[in-house]
Formats: structure tokens, sequence, C-alpha cells
């Protein structure tokens, strides 16, 4: 038995340059036999010699033979990722964790609230939803970034507008004299969005404590806990429930989550240093 | 029923000779730098004879005893956690080769242990480190591989420390399974002897090749009232009675700020548990670049880099870290994993340097429940 914590080792097969920190490495997947990645999951990536770090699949789950994963420059490993180019070498291991529920979301109204990098997870949802469009009933995506200059996936999100109908808002913290668009909290976009409250589901993907108004927010309109999904942060080291390290409360965050519904975790959200 | 018998001390030497004769590396206590640790004995006569242990919270001293028991004292230091979950172990090297690399994984190691003088409460620790480590969809090899081969001859606690809480966490004073074979020791002004029974097949074959004799029924009932007593003298007691809730619904009480002001954040008491089981991972590379390894070590929730997230650590007061561990340990771990992740070994509050009592926490906690608890559980955004 090979130990779950040794990565495979893969290669990249493309590079997609998405802002001035972020990059998208598509890496080949695992073979056929592998599991497939559902989602809302997510990779642990080795890069040579300088470490290993979860990192959320952001590109279309049922895209056969590749694996998407959007990593902002943030720290030593995700730098050394982020240099990588095209036909160098990755190690691989997941995919691990909780799904989006895609399933439960069928002839209902679906929000999706993101914030920062929060959108890469969000993606993989997004394409699964879009796949069969006719099944869901209202979609509306919020993101909220720092600055203009930080937005992700501008141009995909005006294909999800214009071609699926999807009510796409866009705000930043702070804009200079060429935005035209909103600036504020994403919880302030909530108003204008069309959604049943009553019949919606939500997925929240974001810091904590963005994550902490817009289901405020959202229970404010009427929704029920059961029905609001957020992902939860720790640091990890293992992925595989070794290592102790991304434990929230009574979950193991690599294996119960990162995907909560919130009434699983309602009890614990709000309290800090946890 | 398992049919008891007697092995005279000198039957040692004949269990150490048949267990190197099947391979394996005889594990015990012996006495180092003035305490009683876990290390590979030669032979009985590296077991501390004539030795006790006097333990409190923040004390730990060997006294001389006045018989020559060989297991006359508690548990030390160390946890045999130590052997089947080493703390600093390789994983995996990698190899640059051209421009790519290669993983090579670590090679199981091949020592095979046998464990003499494993008490009741380290049964149960390694019970509970086994689901960790091989109770879900991921496992360990390497310590399925260590755990599975490990021939563990457990010694019935006929003496009970000052930390000891046992019999409160249901795991002591006496081992009822998860050995091979159990040793009773009786010694007295006119005896020297074991009652031994045993616990598995692979223990029974051990044993009839030992010098034994069928146990009277008046040593059988010596052995009994030995470790009865033991159970009657228990150091500390721990009210488990919604110990899981009580922590749960008290994640604001004003003790964890009281407590935080003692503890030191030193990490010495998870690095006594035997169950606690955290490790981190360090990436280690050569000058040429070309060569990089992964080391997997022991770690700790009370270090600051435990639950460091990018821009800082989730944990950062000594206050939130205490808590995350007595938390764990008592009421999570149940959620986690259908048990509590403490035996009662009593080995935090012996070596806890400002002798912080988690027995006296969960006390404290208990006797006096802040007023906002109901909102807390209730729970609010």
């Amino acid at each position: 038995m090979i130990h779950p914590m040794v990565p495979e080792v893969r290669r990249i097969k493309r590079v997609y340059r998405e802002n001035h920190n972020t990059v998208t490495l598509a890496v080949e997947a695992a073979e056929a036999a592998g599991p497939a990645c559902l989602p809302g999951q997510f990779n642990m990536l080795y890069a040579f010699g300088v470490g290993e770090v979860p990192i959320s699949l952001s590109g279309d789950p049922a895209e056969p033979g590749v694996q998407h994963h959007t990593i902002r420059d943030v720290g030593a490993v995700t730098r050394a990722l982020t240099r990588l180019k095209r036909g160098d070498s990755v190690g691989v291991r997941g995919p691990f964790g909780s799904a989006w529920p895609i399933a439960s979301c069928r002839g209902r109204d679906v929000v999706l609230i993101a914030g920062g990098i929060g959108i890469a997870p969000l993606r993989p949802a997004i394409y699964a939803l879009l796949r069969e469009r006719e099944r869901y009933g209202e979609i509306a995506l919020l993101y909220g970034a720092r600055a203009r200059e930080d937005l992700l996936f501008g141009e995909e999100m005006e294909l999800w507008r214009g071609k699926y109908g999807v009510q796409a808002r866009v705000t930043v913290d702070s804009a200079k004299w060429d935005w035209k668009g909103n600036v504020g909290v994403v919880t302030a976009l909530l108003p204008r969005v069309r959604f049943d409250p009553a019949h919606a589901v939500a997925m929240i993907c974001g810091p904590e404590v963005m994550m902490r108004f817009s289901v405020l927010e959202l229970k404010n309109l009427g929704m029920e806990d059961r029905n609001i999904h957020v992902t939860l942060e720790r640091n990890m080291k293992c992925a595989v429930g070794f290592c102790g390290h991304c434990q929230y409360g009574p979950t193991f965050i690599c294996k119960d989550g990162p995907v909560f519904s919130f009434d699983r975790v309602r009890s614990i959200f709000g309290v800090r240093e946890l | 029923m398992n049919q008891k018998l007697t092995l005279p001390p000198d039957g040692l030497e004949r269990l150490f000779e048949v267990l190197k004769e099947r391979g394996f590396t005889v594990v015990g206590p012996t006495v180092r730098e003035g305490a009683i640790v876990y290390d590979r004995l030669a032979s009985p006569a590296d077991l501390p004879r004539g030795i006790t242990d006097e333990q409190d919270g923040g004390v730990y001293r060997l006294k001389p005893r006045a018989d020559g028991a060989l297991f006359g004292y508690v548990v030390g230091p160390q946890s045999w956690k130590r052997f089947l979950d080493p703390p600093v172990k390789r994983l995996w090297r990698a190899e640059r080769d051209g421009a790519d690399f290669k993983i090579v994984p670590e090679e199981p190691d091949q020592e095979t242990f046998a464990f003499l003088g494993v008490r009741s409460c380290e049964i149960h620790a390694m019970a509970i480190q086994d689901r960790v480590f091989t109770g879900g969809e991921h496992k360990d090899p390497g310590y399925e591989a260590r755990r599975r081969s490990a021939f563990i001859i457990a010694v019935q606690c006929t003496v009970a420390g000052g930390t000891c809480f046992c019999v409160s966490m249901n795991t002591g004073p006496r081992s009822e399974s998860g050995f091979d074979i159990a040793l009773t020791e009786i010694v007295d002004a006119e005896r020297h002897l074991f009652v031994v029974e045993a616990g598995s097949p692979r223990g029974r074959e051990i044993l009839a090749a030992l010098d034994t004799r069928p146990a009277e029924a008046d040593e059988m009932a010596e052995a009994e009232k030995r470790i009865a007593k033991a159970a009657a003298q228990m150091g500390r007691t721990l009210d488990t009675e919604g110990v899981h809730d009580l922590l749960m619904q008290n994640p604001e009480h004003p003790r964890w700020g009281e407590v935080a002001g003692r503890c030191l954040s030193c990490a010495n008491c998870t690095m006594v548990c035997p169950t606690c089981f955290c490790s981190t991972v360090e990436d280690v590379t050569d000058i040429s670049g070309d060569h990089a390894e992964r080391w997997q070590k022991q770690d700790s929730c009370f270090t600051m880099d435990f639950s460091y997230l990018h821009g800082g650590s989730v944990r950062a007061s000594t206050r939130s870290r205490y808590r995350q561990w007595l938390t764990h340990k008592l009421a999570t771990w149940i959620d986690q994993f259908g048990e509590s992740g403490c035996t009662g070994c009593g080995r935090c509050i012996t070596w806890c340097p400002v002798a912080i009592d988690l027995t006296e926490e969960v006390a404290a906690i208990r006797a006096n429940p802040p007023a906002g608890a109901e909102s807390i559980k209730k729970g609010k955004p």
C-alpha cells in the first residue's frame, strides 16, 4: 500500500495567466481509473523542493483528462507554483473533500457568493449548473474583489451573463476613476438580484468575515440554514485526516469539508480563534 | 476463559529469548536520566528493579521501593506512540530527473516490536490512535504494519500514580483485551512471581514456550486484590458525565482566560499524551537543488505555526490554544472518532511545568457555567 501522503508526478498541460498575481494551471489528470473530481473539492499540489499546499479545483469537473487549479501568489509554495510553465511537472494528491450540493439545486434558484480567490472553487459549480441550465431557476453570482486588477474570469463572466442568463454582479472594495461598476461589500449586491429565498440554495466561498455577513443577510431574507453552504479554510498539511491541523471544532476540513451546509457549523461559526 | 499461569521472575529471561528467537525487538521500561522511559531492552536486567515513581501536578521523581518489584511504578513521560508513530520520519524523497522529477516513497521499516510493560491506559491509547491512522478512508501503511506486527505484553497495574484517573475514563487499571500476554506482578516477603494469561493465539504460543505452571487460587486472588487496590488509589478523578456538551457549550467560559494566564503554551502536554497525533511536514533540499525530502514531524496545537493561515495564526492566543486542546481531547474527539481522546494516564498533569490539571479545569467549568452559555448553544452567525 502506498502512503496517502506520497504525491503523483503530473505534467502541466497549459498555464493561463488570470491577473497580476494569479494563474491557472491545467494539469494532466490521473489515469481513467482514478477518482473523478466533484465541484468544491481540492488537490494538494507540490512544487519540487519548495512544499505542498491545498489548492481548490477550479475547472469543469466534466472535462476529461485535465484538472484546473487557480493559484494566487501569496507565499513561498504558491509563488513557486505560479512560476511553473507548460510541460513542467508538479506533484499532485487528491482530489479530497466534500462537494457543492449541485443535485439539491434542481428546480430551485441558486445564489453564488464569492470573495476574492473564492471565485475559483465556485467555478466548477457554475460549470456544473450551466451544463444543465434548464434544470435550475434563477442563477445569481455575486462576486467581490479588492480592486479591479484582482478580478478573475472576466471574459467568462460575460459568457455566463449573456448566453446562460446568469445574474452576475461584481463589486470591488476600492476603485479608481475609470471603474464604472459597484464599489462596496459583496452583500450590498444581494437586493439587486432576483431569487426566491424560500426556494433557493446558496453557496458561499470567501474570507470568513465575508461569509459571516453573507449568511446573516441570506437568513434575513428568509433562507434556511440547511440551504446555505459555506467553505472553510484552515492550515492543512496532510489532507487525509492524520495531521490534525485543519480541525474546525468537531470537523476535519480536509475530509468533512471544505464545503459545509451551514446548519452543520452554525453553533461554532461565530466562535473566534476556533 | 483463559487459563491463568504462574511465571517466576527469572521466567522473564526466557521470555526475552523466545521473543528474540522470533525476531522481535523487545522494548520496555528502563531508567534514564531520572525517569522511566521506553527503549530497546537487552534483558530483564534493564528493567527498573525496586523503583517507584512519585507523581503529582508538575512533579515526577523516582524513589526506591522496599521490594524488588520490576513493574512497581506507573507511566513515565514517553508512550508507545514513539515506536508506532515515530515523532520524526521521512515520507519520501524527490529527485530531479532532467527537466522532470520523480518521487521515491520511503521503504517501510522492517523492525517488529515486542512491547513489554504496556499498561491498560496505554492499550486504550493504541486503540484510539488506530482509529486515527487506520480507521478512516485513508490509512497510514507504516503505522498499520508496525501496529499489526507488535507483540503486546501488558502489565496489570498494582499501584496507581498521583495523577492517574483511568478509572474515571473507564480505561483501567485492568487490561481486559488488546494484549497478547498480560502479567500481574506479585511481590512480597515470601514470593515474587507473575500471574500470566494469554490474550491471543500468538500469546498462547509464546506462553507455551515458557516455564510456567497453573496458577494457584490464592495467587489469582492476590493478583485481583492488587489490581483492585490500584483502582482504589487513583490520584485524580474526572467527572465525564456530559463533558462533551459541557465543553461545546462553553467556548467563551472565563476559565479559558484564567488557565491561559498560567499556561506557558510549551506543548509538553501534547508531547507526553499517548493519543495526541498531530504532525507537520518539513521539506528539505540539498544545495544542488536536485534532491528534496519530505519529513513528517510530531507537532502540537500549542504552537503559533500550527494554525497559520495566509497572514496570521487563527489561534493567536494561549486561551484559544488551550481551549482547542482540551475541547478536542474530551469533546470533539468523540464527534470525530466515537470515543474520548483521553485515557486518564495523567501524563499531561505530571509533565506540565506549571501543574495545570485538566481534571481541575473541567471541574471549574462545570462548577460555574456562565450566563451566556445558552446563547452560544443556540448559535448565531
